[in-house]
């Protein structure tokens, strides 16, 4: 029965995350907002018209945006949500996890290069360029966690901070929780490192690479992108707010509260700050890697 | 009764600041000056029992302070009415305030027994004397000013650190913490070595910085070149004299806390050292100023020296902090005079003074001479005293090394003031229509005065005064 | 009974390395006055029984720190118009590498130190030590007027950190009289920033030059 609502929740839920996000942001502008649902309306459209495809490209730009929303649920198959367990899970899954979202990573920016465009072979460059530093934020969070745990699963090692129940260890879960949101917004092509409304500057990162893409390919790649930012959300709660009231029921519609929560601290970050310069987001990240290092010495001196 | 010590200052200073009229205004400065040496002299002399409780009170060292404080004050209040007067258009109002709150400010670290307490008080002289320094307000003294603020305040934050440190060092060995001298001498012998240890590197390195020890000195030459030469005599002999209170109430710890081995060489080595680079850079110095700066420098090492050779030394440096006190103001009065007849304080423009300013240039002669240590001048018998305790400890490389610098600092003081006084007046030079006054004048001529008695007879009281301040820093738990 | 305050600390630590990593002096100063208030909330988690002289001076810290301050400062900047500071002596990611070194070492060997027992498991002194050399960096590496200011801030900070392990030592008047002291340097300093921009038309004190041997 949970693994059923795990997955209704992984699928349905992401799409309404991004329409949180953009009514936080309206609401602080003073704007009305699109409807919360506009995500799943372009969705559908996006998935009836016809596809442009360029004739320099080949099979790769085709095979990208399938593969790449694949590998991330699967991704999303391994995360536990709220004090539930995950579907599937087994001792070492969290090198797993990290290599399918690097699998999708790949892929995206292996479409980009297929398409020979210049301006998508940058986004692509800048892509991998922040991954090299993004990648270790979660690692170094995921080895504090193991090191709490003491265990290896993703399913039981995100349930650490539960079970440690606050004592001793939450100068390092602190720590931890700073660079995993600072990861998410990096992940997920966010304010202040990248900015997802704008389409033809030359700063931003994620968006340039879909540039080619249309249609319902289009649509795998913004469904595929809203089901990352629920698959990090879902391991940053788990360092956030552990919770475990013992009735299924209240647990899944606190896990759900707690999710449109962070949907709207992005947005509110969205809404006050700035997009960092290009030059300035390394530093933004490296000081992610040190919060999380951080926390592991914390744990270990 | 102590309690009016603080407040005539204070109050004057508040008077000072809702007074109108720009010219009546500085004969606040003698005026509270005077109340506050009379008060001074009461309590210092006087035969009233200590009150006040274990925060505050004037202590023998507290009381020798605040003598040098006070006397010194008093003296430049004077030259003060004349300065003011050759500058009445400039409001005065922010200038005569601050010069009242760094006397009350400074009263207050003579005062307190309590180490937080004497931080906050020393803060404040340190804020207090800042609009003191920009008085000019020439891009020179913004420079001046600022640099003074910044380093001044990190040395004083160390300071802090310092003192938390020496409260922590009591914490550790399970004694209730306290920052009261008695309380802190009480338990000396029990502290926590490294924290005390610590705590004493940082204090010496924090108030060090306040008193211009090298290489915590750089802000001096600037500061002291920048002011006003009433400030510079508060600057020099009293603020410098309080942080070195400050010192002593430390090293009044660590000796009662038997850790005299290691406070030694480290006092010994700072106060060498600042005497070297203060002899550097006097020799071939172009800026008169800049070199009484310096020469405080080397006089704070003459102090740390002495504190460095320990209890037989303590007579001499107690009487050094005094008579260096006297002599700079002397130094920087006549000083300031020289320097509004030539309106530079660079030697090459500033020549003969000795015929331009007869009587001022004829004292900073003799305050050449008094502070590099000639007899039969004050500075003479103190650093005599030094000396002789020095090699009667068996500091016999220290001593040698302190007759050196003394002898180079002679010779680089010399070069530039001697030049500077004798000679014809350069004919380009700025006409001026200063010439000596009563207000230039009679001041540094009773601190010379004074200097003067020292070296040929130190007064009873005063001698009894020392005594018992030696003997009270000597005092074991 | 140490979490929460452990908790806190890290957050202080977490905001030197922004405060390091940034240009531009609104964050700076805004960092500076959180961490502030972070520090004044400090004692509540230290002490059992709260009496009314240290809330009294965490109600001071706080306001302090947390509101006069920064509006002084951020008045000073308006002032003055200026917004980033440029070409620090050592570069942004530099110094943030650096603290973060200083920060773990201070992490890592605070257990070596001499600390009374019911010391050790508090953050607090290698939070402390870590904070001060932050400020120390700020204060040497930056060239404007306003980050050096911002760097004695963060160094005062870390005094205040260790001072919490005296909780209790240290007199009310003492605590005031700290706070007055800060608040007059802090009042001298936007006076003289002011000034300093109107004789040099610049905050950079690499311009303070005139006098030297």
């Amino acid at each position: 029965m949970n693994m059923f609502i795990h997955l209704v929740l992984m699928l349905a839920m992401p799409p309404l995350l991004l329409g949180v996000i953009n009514k936080t942001k309206a609401l602080f502008a003073g704007r009305k907002g699109p409807p919360l649902l506009q995500s799943y309306y372009d969705l559908i459209k996006l998935a009836r018209k016809s596809v442009v495809i360029s004739r320099t490209t080949t099979w790769i730009f085709i095979a990208a945006p399938v593969v790449t929303l694949t590998s991330i649920a699967m991704a999303g198959l391994l995360v536990p949500l709220g004090p539930f367990g995950a579907p599937v899970s087994f001792t070492g899954d969290l090198i797993l996890f990290a290599y399918l979202l690097a699998v999708g990573r790949f892929f995206t920016t292996a479409a980009a290069l297929d398409t020979g465009s210049s301006f998508e072979g940058m986004g692509a460059a800048r892509e991998v360029t922040f991954a090299c530093l993004s990648e270790p934020i979660l690692f170094f969070a995921l080895l504090v966690l193991a090191r709490i745990s003491g265990s290896l699963a993703l399913g039981d090692l995100l349930h650490a901070p539960l079970d440690a129940g606050g004592q001793g260890d939450i100068a390092s879960l602190v720590l931890v929780a700073i660079g995993l949101f600072i990861l998410l917004l990096a992940e997920n092509s966010r304010i202040p490192v990248d900015d997802p409304n704008t389409h033809l500057e030359l700063t931003m990162i994620h968006e340039v690479m879909v540039l080619d893409h249309s249609g319902p390919l289009l649509g795998l790649i913004l469904y595929g992108a809203s089901i990352k930012l629920f698959v990090i959300g879902a391991v940053l709660l788990h360092v956030l707010f552990p919770f475990q009231s013992g009735s299924a029921l209240l647990d899944w519609g606190v896990f759900v509260a707690e999710m449109l929560g962070v949907a709207v601290a992005v947005g509110v970050v969205e809404s006050t700050m700035a997009r960092l310069q290009m030059r300035h987001v390394p530093y933004l990240l490296i000081a992610a890697i040190l919060f999380c290092a951080f926390g592991f010495v914390l744990l270990v001196r | 009764m102590d309690m009016a010590l603080i407040i005539t200052p204070f109050a004057a200073a508040l008077i000072a600041a809702l007074l109108p009229s720009n010219r009546w205004r500085p004969w606040l400065t003698p005026a509270a000056g005077l109340v506050h040496f009379i008060l001074a002299l009461r309590a210092v002399f006087g035969t009233a029992p200590r009150t006040g409780g274990e925060w505050v009170g004037f202590d023998p060292a507290g009381k020798l302070v605040l003598l040098l404080v006070s006397t010194l004050f008093m003296v430049t209040s004077i030259s003060l009415i004349g300065y003011l007067k050759s500058h009445p258009r400039r409001a005065n109002r922010v200038f005569v305030a601050c010069m009242l709150c760094t006397l009350g400010s400074m009263t207050m670290v003579a005062w307190s027994r309590h180490l937080g307490l004497m931080w906050v008080a020393i803060e404040a002289t340190a804020l207090c004397t800042a609009p003191l320094i920009y008085f000019n307000k020439t891009t020179r003294s913004i420079e001046a000013t600022w640099k003074y603020l910044l380093i001044g305040f990190v040395g004083i934050a160390l300071a802090l650190l310092g003192t938390f440190f020496l409260a922590y060092s009591m914490l550790h060995a399970e004694l209730k913490a306290s920052l009261v001298m008695d309380d802190l001498l009480r338990a000396a012998p029990h502290l926590s070595k490294p924290w005390l240890h610590v705590a004493f590197v940082l204090m010496l390195v924090g108030y060090g910085t306040k008193m211009g020890l090298a290489p915590m000195h750089t802000w001096k030459p600037d500061a002291y070149g920048a002011a006003p030469g009433a400030v510079g005599t508060l600057l020099s002999g009293g603020v410098t004299g309080c942080a070195f209170l400050c010192l002593l109430r430390i090293y009044q710890i660590c000796c009662a806390a038997d850790e005299f081995a290691f406070v030694s060489p480290m006092l010994v080595f700072m106060g060498l050292f600042s005497m070297a680079v203060a002899g550097v850079f006097m020799v071939g110095q172009q800026d008169y100023k800049r070199m009484l700066a310096y020469s405080s420098v080397e006089h704070m090492g003459i102090l740390v020296l002495g504190l460095g050779f320990g209890p037989a030394a303590l007579f001499g440096t107690l009487l050094h902090l005094f008579s260096n006190g006297l002599t700079k103001g002397v130094l920087f009065l006549s000083a300031a005079s020289i320097n509004r007849a030539y309106d530079s304080t660079r030697i090459d423009v500033a020549h003969g003074v000795l015929r331009r300013l007869p009587v001022s240039g004829g004292l900073f002669l003799a305050g050449f001479l008094a502070i590099t240590g000639s007899p039969p001048f004050g500075p003479f018998i103190s650093e005599f005293s030094i000396l002789n305790a020095g090699f009667g400890t068996g500091h016999f490389v220290a001593g040698g090394l302190f007759l050196f610098f003394l002898l180079v600092v002679f010779i680089g003081m010399g070069s530039t003031v001697l030049p500077m006084l004798q000679g014809r007046e350069a004919e380009p030079a700025a006409p001026s229509m200063h010439r000596d006054s009563f207000w230039t004048v009679a001041p540094p001529l009773v601190l010379l005065g004074a200097v003067l008695m020292i070296g040929l007879w130190i007064p009873v009281p005063l001698n009894d005064l020392l005594h018992s301040a030696v003997e009270f820093l000597e005092v074991q738990p | 009974m140490n979490s929460p305050l452990n908790a806190l600390l890290v957050v202080v630590l977490a905001l030197n390395l922004f405060a390091l990593g940034t240009s531009r002096l609104v964050t700076v100063i805004k960092i500076v006055s959180l961490q502030g208030v972070l520090l004044g909330l400090m004692p509540l988690m230290i002490e059992e029984h709260v009496e009314w002289e240290s809330l009294l001076a965490m109600g001071g810290t706080i306001l302090l720190k947390g509101a006069v301050i920064p509006w002084m400062m951020m008045r000073a900047i308006r002032e003055v118009e200026i917004r980033r500071e440029m070409e620090p002596l050592i570069g942004f990611l530099p110094s943030m590498l650096l603290g973060a070194l200083a920060t773990g070492l201070a992490l890592l060997f605070s257990k070596s130190l001499p600390l009374a027992s019911e010391h050790t498991a508090p953050l607090l002194v290698p939070a402390s030590l870590a904070t001060i050399f932050v400020g120390f960096i700020l204060l040497t590496t930056r060239a404007k007027a306003i980050t050096q200011v911002m760097g004695y801030l963060v160094l005062e900070n870390g005094i205040y950190i260790f001072g919490l392990l005296l909780l209790g030592v240290i007199p009310l008047m003492v605590e005031l009289g700290v706070l007055l002291d800060l608040f007059v340097a802090i009042f001298i300093i936007c006076i003289m920033v002011n000034h300093i921009n109107q004789a040099f038309s610049s905050l950079d004190t690499r311009r303070l030059s005139e006098l030297k041997e």
